[in-house]
């Protein structure tokens, strides 16, 4: 603990539906080191409300780095400058005394903003609902240890099991593709025994949700990974495309094979 | 008001099995022309949903965040309490049933008790053919961990991230269903007040927190999965958005609000740095251990560095305190034992407000005791002397268990946690209290059904850690899929109570959504020059100060007025900016700030009445004043064993208490003890 101030300029993205969207400057005086980025704007806020004027709208939640609703692109880079964390977890003492910051919404076509530094993500949503699950309904699992799954493999399921489903890869991607995003979901299901009867079917339906969003295809740059304040990584893109690879070509078999007559 | 609890005959291991044959059932083909609402879509209300939708009805589930996902059951961190005895350490649904009980103070109702102790292990079950990656052991099985409060082993748990696991699953299964069909997904939305149709609750408002529109929402029945009011401090270890409204809301609709001065402080948080916090951060339990707590001795030595005070000027608080237990004491009693020494002067960290409000948890002897081990096994490195590897192994021991914490605290305070003791500080964690309800966990608003930690039924006064995320699963996956046909099979589908069409009956529903617009208007129209949040703090301060950890007739009797005072003053004063119809966070920051402002005088009140010291609930007049267990909670169970329930009585009158006895069928009640 410092306990030192900072005065900062901010520079903040404002976009009201009907109205020009622009940059707006802001002197914000007297911030604690020790406050969160998301704590100087709520002081921005109440600045701008003392008068009379319209906060600027942002999302946060949990405030401890693990609901993913924060987002925000600080001076160019989602979740701000300081790698594996959130913006919610990113403390002013990472900035300079008379700094100007500029903030930003998440900038991807299929994140639409709704107002200022709000954007849509329900786009991530629908490709979990395509088939970013195992179907199992309430009342039908069998005994937890009924399948015994190797330390190693539930381990990596773990850490692709790790996203916050944030948006931040997605951001960051001059191509606004959700690689990583998808990568993360496929791989963590697909890995575990209890993924496997539905792996082709899982991935097919995901990557086919995930292109109708408008999300853009990968083309290696590894901005998504420098990016994720969860340290998901691109090998993870990797076992998708393996697994789709194996998917797209047993479909392209059984399309073309003979279909049994019924009633077995 | 009519308490039923409607608690099944016969004995506690027969109950649960008893009720779900006598429940009535709903013919598969009859389901979809049923419609259920769910608001919100934590573990209780994600689980819910899923299953109501699997079962075939027809779901609406509301949340105010930009997805399900992202409720705050997604923040626990230890783990998740289940009696499998996968330890084979002498675990059983009746230890895990008698463990919650005591740990509750003896103010849980038995019988919810023991299904939640009873419905556990299928828990497990469903997370992990969910594809939940719990921690495992390297024969593949499922590892677990010890937890406060019990002598088995019976945590499961996901790294530090247990709670974002469940929830990811619960997640996964209400997608299905939302792909499917089955369940439609209101994100953005906000539960605003509750609408009864002929004494039954028969849907709800809500406003689109996007574009502002007020709405109404008709269905057979309404199931509230809304989380806790610890929001109500200001400060605490909630969500920033976390609130009371859609269970206050139904309050003053009628729905009984059970024991609201039941709060758990978790006593290992990060202080807080000033007036410019917005929420704090918790430290898990399970740094205690392997921590250990002090303050200086003297008062003239806080300031100084903490390397710089000798042992024997250091005060090991909860090692002289309670031998046996010493850092691992429970929550509540740890709590108590950090404000008293900061009330004494004794805290350490940086003067907020003139306070220094903080205690030492340091790992210095645990570095130490673990580099020597390791050194023995290991060795050094060349050019190393002995005191540095020690150091060195110690310190990569203590990453093993603790990394993501100590980086998390570094992250926060800038400070190194593994060079200088840790800072730690009591902090509003968990309501153990919330809205009334029955065995089949329906208020006593026939159609309401509460869960998860908006309702009040099974941590008593006081919550073991790890049990939250038991209970949010076991109501959504276990229980309410049981109870809710029940209740659904004696209504006619799409039917007010009276017999006319849900969509026909539409004087209710518009009467309340009315209501609802004219509120806003009035909090628009006020434009006076205090902002809500100014508000929230002011009220949190008084919160904590006299509704917090110790609490006194003299201090509890001051807040109410001051609380009154403080809501005269925002009906008057407060400055809402922007328009009704548009995205407007500071307008739904009003709305709940107006709700906590009548909320925490209720708990005020109620914490002001219930003359004994049980769990959270710690009155400074009840404790032992004499002999070896002096200083600790006094509870009076010939006159507070019961629950308390408030009626809402209008805005200005003083709400009505009610009780329901909590009769003890098959348990021996003690004092809780920890010397």
């Amino acid at each position: 603990m410092s306990g030192k101030n900072l005065n900062l300029t901010l520079r903040v993205w404002r976009q009201t539906p009907g109205q020009a969207d622009k940059f707006e400057d802001h002197q914000v005086s007297n911030v604690s080191e020790d406050s969160s980025f998301l704590e100087m704007m709520d002081i921005l806020n109440e600045q701008i409300v003392a008068q009379g004027g319209e906060p600027v709208a942002f999302d946060s939640d949990c405030r401890e780095g693990i609901c993913g609703m924060c987002s925000m692109t600080i001076n160019g880079m989602p979740h701000g400058p300081v790698p594996g964390v959130t913006t919610c977890q990113l403390h002013m003492r990472n900035f300079k005394d008379g700094e100007t910051i500029t903030i930003e919404p998440w900038r991807a076509r299929p994140f639409p903003v709704m107002k200022d530094l709000v954007v849509d993500r329900a786009a991530f949503d629908s490709i979990i609902q395509a088939g970013g699950f195992i179907s199992v309904r309430t009342g039908s699992a069998i005994d937890a240890n009924i399948h015994p799954i190797a330390k190693d493999i539930a381990d990596r399921a773990m850490d692709a099991a790790e996203c916050i489903g944030c948006g931040a890869c997605v951001a960051a991607c001059k191509n606004s593709s959700a690689m990583l995003f998808v990568g993360a979901k496929v791989s963590q299901l697909n890995s575990l025994p209890q993924g496997k009867p539905e792996k082709d079917r899982r991935t097919l339906a995901m990557v086919k949700a995930m292109d109708e969003s408008k999300f853009g295809a990968c083309t290696n740059y590894g901005e998504c990974q420098a990016a994720c304040p969860k340290g998901i990584t691109l090998d993870f893109i990797a076992q998708m495309n393996r697994d789709y690879a194996v998917a797209k070509v047993k479909d392209f078999f059984k399309s073309t094979g003979k279909k049994r007559a019924g009633g077995d | 008001m009519k308490l039923d609890s409607k608690i099944p005959s016969g004995p506690l291991k027969d109950k649960w099995t008893k009720a779900k044959f006598e429940y009535k059932l709903v013919n598969p083909a009859n389901r979809r022309k049923y419609h259920i609402i769910v608001v919100g879509s934590g573990l209780a209300g994600s689980a819910a949903a899923a299953s109501f939708g699997e079962q075939g009805y027809n779901v609406s589930c509301f949340c105010y965040q930009d997805s399900p996902r992202r409720a705050h059951s997604i923040a626990a961190q230890g783990g998740i309490n289940s009696s499998k005895n996968y330890q084979n350490d002498g675990d059983s649904v009746k230890r895990l049933f008698y463990d919650t009980l005591k740990g509750g103070d003896y103010r849980a109702r038995e019988a919810n008790v023991f299904r939640l102790a009873e419905v556990s292990g299928g828990i497990i079950d469903q997370c992990v053919a969910q594809g939940v990656p719990f921690a495992r052991e390297y024969g593949g099985t499922l590892a677990n961990r010890s937890f406060g409060g019990a002598q088995v082993s019976r945590t499961f748990y996901a790294r530090g991230q247990t709670g974002q696991q469940l929830l990811l699953g619960a997640y996964s299964a209400i997608s299905r269903q939302i792909g499917l069909g089955q369940v439609k997904m209101y994100n953005r939305h906000e539960m605003v007040d509750l609408v009864l149709v002929d004494g039954h609750a028969k849907g709800i408002v809500a406003r689109n927190m996007v574009t502002g529109k007020v709405e109404t929402y008709r269905a057979d029945c309404v199931v509230l999965c809304t989380g806790g009011y610890g929001n109500v401090f200001y400060l605490s270890t909630n969500a920033v958005g976390c609130n009371v409204t859609a269970a206050y809301r139904a309050h003053k609709r009628g729905a009984g609000f059970a024991n609201p001065c039941y709060t758990q402080i978790h006593p290992t948080c990060i202080p807080v740095h000033g007036d410019q916090q917005s929420k704090l951060t918790l430290m898990s339990e399970s740094l205690r251990n392997d921590g250990r707590v002090w303050v200086p001795k003297k008062k003239d030595d806080c300031p100084k560095a903490p390397a710089s005070i000798p042992e024997d000027a250091r005060d090991y608080y909860l090692e002289r305190k309670y031998p046996s237990f010493g850092n691992l004491a429970p929550r509540d009693i740890s709590s108590r034992a950090a404000k008293e020494a900061c009330d004494d002067g004794r805290g350490v960290g940086p003067e907020v407000n003139g306070k220094r409000l903080g205690v030492y948890l340091d790992f210095a002897a645990a570095i130490q005791r673990y580099g020597k081990i390791a050194l023995l096994a290991r060795g050094k490195q060349a050019g190393e002397t002995d005191e540095q590897a020690i150091l060195r192994l110690g310190e990569a021991a203590i990453a093993e268990r603790y990394g993501n914490l100590f980086d998390m605290y570094a992250c926060i305070t800038g400070e190194n946690p593994y060079k200088t003791p840790m800072r730690i500080y009591p902090a509003v964690h968990y309501t153990m209290g919330g809205l009334w309800v029955d065995y089949d966990l329906q208020s006593n608003i026939p159609g309401l059904f509460v869960a998860g930690e908006a309702n009040f039924s099974d941590h008593g006064a006081n919550r073991l850690g790890a049990s939250a995320l038991m209970q949010g699963l076991a109501d959504g996956y276990f229980v309410l899929p049981y109870t809710v046909p029940n209740y659904l099979a004696q209504q006619k589908a799409g039917k007010t109570p009276g017999g006319v069409d849900l969509d026909k009956a539409n004087g209710p529903f518009d009467k309340v959504k009315d209501e609802v617009n004219a509120l806003h208007k009035r909090l628009l129209g006020i434009q006076g020059k205090t902002t809500p949040r100014e508000f929230h703090k002011r009220l949190g301060n008084l919160m904590w100060e006299y509704c917090g950890m110790a609490r006194t007739k003299e201090g509890l009797t001051y807040a109410i007025g001051e609380i009154q005072k403080l809501r005269t003053e925002f009906w008057k004063d407060v400055k809402v900016v922007g328009t009704a119809e548009s995205l407007n966070q500071e307008l739904e920051r009003a709305g709940r700030v107006a709700d906590f402002l009548e909320f925490g005088e209720l708990m005020c009140r109620d914490a002001l009445i219930r003359e004994e010291s049980c769990g959270g609930h710690f009155r400074s007049e009840h404790q032992v004043l004499e002999g070896a267990e002096k200083g600790e909670a006094l509870r009076d169970d010939e006159k507070f064993s019961h629950a308390a329930v408030w009626e809402y009585a209008g805005f200005d009158n003083a709400p009505v208490r009610h009780v329901e006895p909590l009769p003890y069928e098959e348990t021996v009640r003690s004092m809780r003890s920890y010397k």
